[in-house]
């Protein structure tokens, strides 16, 4: 039924015909305005200004946006006439085009430049402005909304027009932006009160300064502004840039504060593994994670001497060598101390600084006491911007989700595997372990193998964010000692909850306090916390809890 | 025959002890003086200035060891933070010299160089009253000492022990840096205070002075040592002995273990500041680079070299390390972390009760 009345015989008189029609006449019009358009332009192939000038003029009283192609080119000084008064681009590389068309074109005879001197100029940037301003598509007109910037007094009138005719929302909003300095200026309450709206309305930092003067008070405590709604209004405008400011940082501070805490987890998950078994603190952790971090940079090094075509993907092998390579030493460690000063913590800790020394200045004598980089493989660089002035770099993106799939892995270790449930057990009550045939000391081994093969993955993901130094375990080991003791020892759920509160917290407090009294706050924070809650966010329960 | 009680002097040291204390200390505060000041400067036993100067920072190591071994040897409470109250004691010091630059300073101001450089127009509410050397000494003592006690007394409370102790110490000297490395907290930032240039009147580039800073140095360590003996030879000395071997067993018993180690613990710190207050005059510097975590837990590995719980044993290491510093230092750079590392590991491993248990088993085989 649709189907025939669809598709009836008057229907493509009525609709279809006039239509063709219509499409064919635009066709004949679109061919003589571009005459018309060449017409104007043909003034700009000329050595004398006033005649450039007045080409210009002619073409933006027409409005066609094509004509822009060539005005810009007279702006950025490309422009070129040959002897036949034919317009050409000629681009950096030497090569020509038509400024008209755009298609690659050749020239005859001798090119020569169209005059350009400050009459030609001024003539141009308003032209520019208005053409680009009413050009047809709304993602052109909103670029060149916001390139005005804060338009000259020559331009803003004609902003004052197109804003006028404008219908997109978003241009109309650039564009009201754009005249607010002028109307700021202004002697009228109205006009002063429309700038502030659209300040209001685009929310844009840069202006926060000038409305604030509105609001202070001049010499002699004089109000700066007399009129009390031009005052609300202003403070109206403050509030939502202040709003906006508050939502960027926060969400920039978030993703900081995530980025930080992944990397405060990869170096706390091991450090918490192996005091809650061991009861030891390893004061060489953090060099574990610095071995990882040059094992990075090994690899990669590898990859550049030798296997060059693959370069982007060394990350990939880097990170299983980090692993194995700081899992390694780790196991050496425990087997050669380590495990002679069991139930002697407070020496463990001694001995462990010691290694630590002898771990740094080996990779000192070994690489240099110079930072090395290891760059980002091509996948890595760059970022998404999801807020203006907020970008997500690929790289913290991924240490973020590295570190996800590494508590994953921990978890699937502990929880899922046999060496997981002897570990579990061994924390819980070692002597009953022992008495159960679980060989304490071999799980002992393998614990501290597996969390110094974790830091060394977190060196991995450090080597992506900066550089690579001798020292860089050091930065990183009183704050995974503080995520250890936040989170309680051995859960990974509380080494989870420490590092991100402890990244978050620090990201948050960096703006408000500044990046040392942050610290400071924090490190005071964590002393006061431990006096209260001695076992962690986590206190384990039961008895487990007798044991410990 | 039953051991008479000993009472007095007795108590500290029996005739030989006293003989062989009374002999170092002639030695030490004889032989440097005579060297350096008599003895001309051509002859090859001269002592150079340099050297009493880094002498009399030795012995201010020895006070540091001591302390050391007083809250860890004997009380078994390993802090990693002690770089704190040593370099809080050279800070009050520090000010005491810096005021008393007065407007000899580059820019001739009155005040401090660096608060003409940042620009402050006057001095700041904690630095007045620091013209006064006795103001000074007694914040070198007394600041470090408040900051121990507030700090002891809410950690030994909540019943924090062992390692969660040794890492919430670090983290105290770890924040503590970073607020003195801030230009605004008002103690010079990053370059600390330097530049001195004398002490109640006395020039300390002056050979004199430098040997007089060294005798009280050696005062100092000789009035620390005779208190920390003092200390663990009495009933409070062995209530301490048995909080670090049972800690709830002595509390059965009816101590309050909190109280004595609270004590220890702030006295401890006390003669960190002492120390601190008479190392900054000698080396001429104080910044806070002294509060770096790495070197409080070096101040750990003096009394392990030296022996714990021996106190003689904690300044014989205490000389022994930074001797062996100065050494390789300057003769080895790059082999210094590697002698220090393998100092930590092989005392700990092989050497538990360090040279003062290796000479002690000398003397029962001969």
């Amino acid at each position: 039924m649709i189907a025939d009345r669809l598709f009836k015989p008057a229907m493509w008189r009525r609709l279809v015909l006039p239509l063709v029609f219509a499409i064919a006449s635009l066709a004949q019009s679109r061919g003589a305005r571009a005459d018309q358009l060449s017409e104007d332009l043909s003034g700009l192939a000329s050595t004398d200004a006033s005649e450039v000038s007045a080409a210009i003029a002619k073409a933006a009283n027409r409005g066609d946006a094509r004509a822009l192609t060539a005005l810009h080119a007279l702006d950025d000084g490309s422009l070129r006439f040959d002897t036949q008064k034919h317009l050409l681009i000629k681009k950096d590389n030497g090569v020509l085009s038509d400024a008209l068309t755009g298609a690659p074109a050749t020239a005859q005879g001798k090119l020569e430049e169209p005059a350009s001197d400050n009459e030609v100029r001024r003539a141009l940037s308003p032209a520019l402005a208005s053409l680009s301003l009413s050009a047809p598509s709304a993602a052109v007109r909103l670029k060149a909304a916001h390139e005005l910037g804060r338009p000259s007094d020559e331009i803003v009138p004609i902003v004052r027009q197109v804003l006028a005719k404008e219908a997109d929302p978003d241009v109309k909003v650039a564009l009201a932006l754009a005249l607010a300095p002028a109307d700021l200026a202004s002697e009228k309450p109205a006009d002063r009160i429309r700038a502030l709206d659209a300040i209001r309305a685009a929310s844009d930092a840069s202006f926060k300064t000038d409305v604030e003067r509105l609001l202070s008070k001049g010499e002699g405590g004089k109000l700066v502004e007399p009129d009390a709604s031009v005052r609300a209004a202003a403070t109206a405008a403050i509030s939502a840039i202040e709003t906006r400011q508050l939502l960027i940082n926060s969400v920039g501070n978030t993703f900081y504060g995530l980025s930080l805490g992944s990397v405060l987890i990869l170096c706390a998950l091991g450090l918490s593994i192996t005091f809650g078994l061991m009861g030891v603190i390893n004061m060489a952790h953090g060099e574990m994670m610095m071995i990882g971090a040059y094992t990075a940079f090994v690899v990669q090094n590898f990859f550049v001497a030798h296997l060059p075509a693959h370069l982007d993907w060394y990350v990939a092998v880097a990170v299983p060598a980090a692993f194995v390579v700081s899992g390694a030493v780790g196991v050496l460690m425990e087997r050669t101390v380590i495990r002679h000063l069991y139930g002697r913590p407070l020496e463990t800790l001694l001995a462990t600084w010691g290694i630590s020394l002898l771990l740094i200045q080996t990779v000192r004598v070994i690489f240099g006491a110079q930072n090395v980089t290891v760059a980002n493989p091509s996948w890595l660089s760059g970022g998404v911007e999801i807020l203006p002035q907020v970008v997500l770099t690929y790289s913290r993106l991924a240490v973020i989700g590295f570190s996800v799939v590494v508590m994953l892995f921990v978890w699937a270790l502990m929880q899922k595997t046999r060496l997981g449930l002897e570990v579990r057990a061994v924390t819980q009550n070692r002597a009953m372990a022992a008495a159960m045939g679980i060989s304490t000391r071999r799980v002992d081994m393998w614990t501290f193998g597996i969390g110094s093969g974790v830091a060394g993955l977190g060196g991995v993901a450090l080597s992506q964010l900066g550089n690579v130094g001798p020292e860089l375990g050091q930065g990183y080991i009183v704050d995974s000692f503080m995520v250890v003791v936040l989170g309680g020892v051995g859960k990974l759920a509380g080494t989870i909850a420490g590092g991100l509160g402890l990244g978050l917290v620090n990201k948050y407090l960096e703006p408000l306090a500044g990046a040392v009294l942050g610290k400071i706050f924090i490190l005071g924070f964590i002393i006061v916390f431990i006096q209260r809650r001695p076992q962690g966010i986590f206190a384990l329960k039961g008895r487990a809890a007798e044991v410990s | 025959m039953k051991a008479e009680p000993t009472v007095g002097l007795k108590a500290l040291h029996d005739k030989r002890g006293w003989l062989a204390l009374a002999i170092v200390t002639l030695v030490l505060c004889v032989l440097v003086p005579v060297l350096s000041l008599a003895v001309p400067a051509s002859s090859p036993l001269h002592l150079p200035d340099y050297l009493v100067a880094l002498f009399g920072k030795f012995l201010c190591y020895g006070i540091v060891a001591l302390a050391i071994d007083l809250i860890w040897g004997f009380t078994g409470i390993l802090s990693l933070g002690h770089g704190v109250f040593f370099a809080l004691g050279g800070y009050a010091m520090g000010m005491y010299l810096m005021l008393s630059i007065g407007a000899q300073g580059v820019y001739k101001s009155a005040l401090p160089d660096f608060m003409v450089f940042l620009d402050w127009k006057e001095l700041p509410w904690f630095w007045r009253g620091f013209d006064y050397l006795g103001v000074a000494l007694t914040a070198a003592l007394v600041v470090p000492g408040l900051l121990a006690f507030a700090f002891g007394y809410f950690a030994f409370r909540s019943r924090i022990r062992g390692v969660y102790f040794s890492i919430i110490t670090q983290a105290l000297t770890y924040a503590l840096m970073l607020l003195f490395f801030r230009n605004e907290t008002g103690f010079g930032g990053n370059n600390g205070l330097t530049d001195f240039k004398s002490l109640y009147g006395y020039d300390l580039h002056q050979p004199s002075t430098k040997v007089a800073l060294y005798l009280f140095s050696a005062l100092g360590l000789l009035l620390t040592y005779l208190v920390c003996r003092y200390i663990v030879t009495s009933k409070a000395g062995r209530v301490l002995r048995a909080i670090r071997d049972a800690e709830s067993r002595a509390m059965f018993v009816g101590f309050n273990p909190t109280s004595y180690k609270l004590f220890a613990w702030t006295l401890s710190a006390v003669l960190c500041g002492l120390a601190g207050a008479l190392y900054v005059p000698q080396v001429g510097i104080i910044n806070p680079g002294e509060m770096q975590p790495a070197n409080s837990i070096e101040m750990g590995i003096w009394v392990a070299v030296g022996g714990r719980a021996t106190l003689f044993g904690a300044v014989l290491g205490a000389f022994l390390v930074n001797g062996m510093r100065s050494f390789f230092t300057a003769a080895m750079p790059n082999a210094w972390l590697y002698v220090l590392g393998l100092l930590f590991i092989a005392v700990t491993l092989f050497f538990p009760d360090g040279v003062a248990g290796a000479l002690g088993r000398l003397k029962r085989k001969s």
